[in-house]
């Protein structure tokens, strides 16, 4: 699937966006095998309370499944207006 | 409805008066604008604004289309700029049509509060000392959103 970063959590992980091959059950799965990569993704998902999460480019839950989702996003809390 | 996301500069006068053309039934027309505000403190240089192609546009349909079923409006407008702008550039600009204005009043206010913290931007300040932060969502924000 697509894995989309954006702000400073694209910051950390030092890329906008990347394919990752994974048979992650759920987001929470997805973060765990993510931080496990690296210490660059330990420290982007260290605090989720501070992260969001879109899938497909739907706002969702860490605890939500993966199944058939094609585009996973990781953000901030947005600052629009 | 029109929902617009684009880098250029828009034109505040325009936009509302095109936006006002062609609504003879609408009695009541609300603007908002939203503006890079200067710092007090640390002069702000400009400030940078990041988004999500594709889910942003679908985000603020989803809103205004919200908007639409909950008040009684005629039409809705909303563009919101990225990338960079200096102090006092507008950032962003909601109107709403209606019969009447509290329809437009507070289906405006409603596209704000959802637009401040369920559109994807990201705004980023830059200042004269040479700081470039990401600015912080405020709780202030997302408990706005409990009253509607």
């Amino acid at each position: 699937m697509d894995v989309l970063y954006f702000a400073w959590v694209r910051e950390r992980i030092g890329l906008p966006r990347e394919k990752v091959e994974t048979e992650a059950a759920t987001v929470n799965d997805l973060v765990a095998e993510l931080r496990a990569r690296e210490e660059r993704y330990d420290m982007a998902f260290s605090d989720l309370s501070a992260l969001r999460v879109a899938l497909d480019q739907q706002l969702s839950d860490f605890d939500a499944p993966l199944a058939g989702v094609r585009e996973v996003a990781f953000f901030p809390p947005m600052t629009g207006g | 409805m029109r929902i617009t996301v684009q880098e250029a500069a828009f034109d505040l006068g325009a936009e509302t008066n095109a936006f006002a053309a062609g609504h003879t039934d609408m009695g009541a027309i609300v603007t908002f604008t939203g503006v890079v505000r200067d710092l007090p403190d640390d002069p702000l240089v400009a400030m940078e604004i990041e988004h999500y192609p594709g889910m942003t546009e679908a985000a603020l349909t989803d809103i205004a289309t919200r908007a639409q079923e909950r008040w009684h409006l005629g039409d809705v407008l909303v563009i919101h700029r990225y990338g960079r702008m200096a102090p006092g550039e507008a950032i962003m600009m909601v109107a709403t049509a209606a019969p009447h204005r509290r329809d437009a009043f507070e289906a405006a206010e409603y596209l704000m509060d959802f637009l401040k913290s369920r559109a994807p931007f990201w705004k980023r300040e830059i200042t004269a000392n040479g700081a470039s932060e990401w600015v912080e969502a405020k709780d202030t924000d997302e408990d706005a959103l409990s009253r509607w």
